[in-house]
């Protein structure tokens, strides 16, 4: 049982939960990064949580199944096809030996994910099965799909069923302005009160530097409190002595730009960062695509913590409903 | 050396997000305030408090990944606050077991220098390179001089990361020896693999190519990451990194030969770190720096 990748779209990748537990040594925990879409997939699809799915972006890929299965698309808004006959999306899906999966334009959103019955079954790397193109391990081969790949599929889905389907109510919309909750910290001391105003205040843009490593935004400039710089951070004003990278937190060297770490992000490194966006939140940043807009909602840790357990609960609620 | 105590602030803990907690024991570095990190680091990671899914140690700082869900973050920070009472102040006790590694080094090697060139429009110094940057801001009257002390004395791996086993390497001498540099204007889009670079007072060496905001001062022909576990030295330690934080590297300079000689190795298969195992006492490094580098440097070459 396989897929059989006949064109890869942009780039699209095997990833799950993520491999987790290796920060310390440099990995970060690349998987999903709309968590939400992936999860729910799964549930789609009767299979165990942490199965690994498929994650593309912008444009989705063309997948030909060699044996009947079941399928589910999430995440993005884009038109699917299964031999040339539109299938509805967050719902589960029969496809039979030979039949093709394929895409049509983004409506919205910008990463579409494809959860199989059964999972993708690649080798584990470091306990996971996500991709993670930047150093090529992990995933298929280490590195995105190709046309021509051929993808075997787990056989130990609990329970594959066609007509499952995410409530409407519950299929999360991707307005062209993402609102993300950040908490503000770490470095943030070192910009002035004003800047961060600032940057709560702006509509940031996505600029074309928007992948799985981090989002960079253009929308304003920010200043820094001078300051005597403190040995072993460097004289740049952006510059703090090297640290620990939270997933999420946001950076801003030279003060334009800044820049929101995700799965595939550096772990570290010596640029000041003003805050960590909420981890549930990443979900949302991961459906804006180049040229939409970005706001940043302060919370505090309770505010945080409270969106978390919100999010949380929606997705348990989903898969109880689908069980 | 010993007078170069921690006193510059109260240690700093913040909320990285909901999953993170962020400690910041001092804004600028110092052996003395690593090892305090490292004495709280370890003394967390021996309780294995349940919610305590990660812990980074760093540079004058460290970070833990908490599941919010089993451990409230401010739960945690009270934990550590209270392991940083117990621990802090006793690192005179420390010893750390550690290893000397020899890790051969080109600096002003034409690899680094040809990408350098590409991003002067991002660098502090449009008109010179990265070498004489650095030689001319850290007050040496010349270039070569430069080159000669980054070599001179080992460094101490005091971070992992950035990208899989990439190591921050902070020097074993006095801060008046130690080299200081920022980092780039704005990060560089390219590095080469296995370049090294210098950012703050942090020498590193770049395992794989990528993007990076280090100056570049030179390249390493050894392999610091192997994906596949080719080499002996990562498949005997199944491991896909070779450094380890807490590691002394004593980066010794070649030329050109010597550089090509080791990447044949590396081609074959057949190339091996040299290192030795020893005991690191940082309180007695801090008491005779120099002393201690070379009974090091000795038991590493003999």
């Amino acid at each position: 049982m396989s897929i059989l990748v006949r064109d890869p779209g942009l780039e699209t990748t095997v990833q799950d939960t993520g491999r987790l537990g290796y920060y310390s040594i440099g990995f970060p925990p690349s998987g999903a990064l709309d968590s939400f879409a992936y999860h729910v997939g799964n549930a789609l699809v009767g299979n165990e949580p942490g199965a690994a799915a498929l994650e593309a972006v912008y444009l989705g890929p063309t997948l030909e199944f060699t044996q009947a299965t079941v399928i589910a698309v999430t995440g993005a808004d884009i038109p699917a096809f299964v031999d040339g006959a539109e299938i509805p999306l967050w719902e589960s899906v029969a496809v039979s030996a030979g039949s093709v999966l394929s895409f049509g334009q983004l409506r919205a959103g910008a990463r579409p994910y494809v959860a199989v019955a059964g999972g993708i079954d690649v080798p584990l790397y470091y306990g996971s099965r996500s991709t993670y193109t930047l150093v090529g391990i992990g995933g298929f081969q280490g590195r995105a799909l190709r046309a021509g790949d051929e993808l075997a599929i787990g056989s130990d889905a609990r329970d594959p069923r066609a007509g499952r389907r995410v409530d409407p109510d519950d299929v999360p919309v991707h307005p062209s302005t993402a609102e993300v909750h950040l908490l503000v910290g770490l470095h943030s001391y070192r910009l002035t009160e004003d800047s961060l105003a600032r940057f709560t205040d702006t509509e940031w843009k996505v600029t074309p530097d928007a992948n799985r490593v981090g989002y960079r935004f253009r929308g304003a400039e920010l200043e820094f409190v001078p300051r005597e710089q403190p040995f072993g951070a460097g004289s740049d004003p952006a510059n703090v002595t090297d640290c620990g990278y939270p997933v999420g937190s946001v950076q801003v060297p030279g003060g334009v730009e800044p820049i929101v770490l995700l799965q595939d992000a550096v772990t570290g490194g010596g640029y000041a960062t003003l805050g960590t966006v909420v981890s549930v939140d990443r979900d949302r940043l991961a459906q804006t695509k180049t040229g939409d807009k970005t706001r940043f909602v302060p919370v505090d840790l309770d505010g945080a913590l409270s969106v978390r357990r919100d999010r949380h609960a929606a997705l348990d609620r989903i898969r109880s409903a689908l069980a | 050396m010993t007078a170069e105590a921690n006193t510059d602030t109260e240690t700093r803990y913040d909320f990285g997000g909901d999953e993170f907690v962020y400690v910041e024991l001092s804004p600028a570095m110092s052996l003395p305030v690593h090892f305090t990190s490292l004495g709280i680091t370890r003394r967390l990671a021996e309780e294995a408090i349940p919610g305590v899914e990660e812990i980074a140690p760093s540079n004058a700082s460290y970070m833990v990944r908490v599941d919010p869900d089993r451990l409230d973050p401010r739960d945690l920070v009270r934990e550590l606050q209270r392991i940083e009472d117990e621990v802090g102040g006793h690192s005179d006790d420390l010893t750390v077991a550690t290893r000397i590694i020899d890790v051969p080094i080109m600096l002003n090697d034409p690899w680094t220098h040809e990408v350098l060139m590409k991003f002067r429009d991002r660098h502090q110094d449009p008109t010179g390179t990265d070498l004489d940057y650095g030689a001319r801001i850290n007050g040496y009257s010349s270039t070569e001089d430069f080159i000669d002390a980054l070599a001179a004395s080992p460094y101490l791996v005091t971070m992992m990361g950035f990208v899989p086993g990439l190591p921050w390497c902070f020097q074993l001498v006095p801060r008046e020896r130690q080299v200081e540099v920022p980092k780039y204007v704005r990060p560089r889009t390219e590095t080469p693999e296995r370049a090294f670079g210098f950012g703050g007072a942090f020498a590193v060496i770049y395992p794989v190519k990528g993007a990076g905001g280090y100056q570049l001062f030179g390249s390493a022909p050894a392999p610091i990451f192997d994906g596949e576990q080719r080499l002996p030295d990562f498949a005997e330690n199944d491991s896909v990194v070779f450094f380890k934080h807490g590691d002394v590297i004593n980066y010794r300079r070649v030329d050109q030969t010597e550089y090509d000689d080791v990447r044949a190795q590396v081609d074959a298969g057949t190339w091996r770190y040299s290192y030795k195992e020893l005991e690191f006492s940082p309180s007695r490094f801090l008491a005779d720096p120099d002393g201690t580098n070379a009974a090091m440097k000795e038991v590493l070459y003999g």
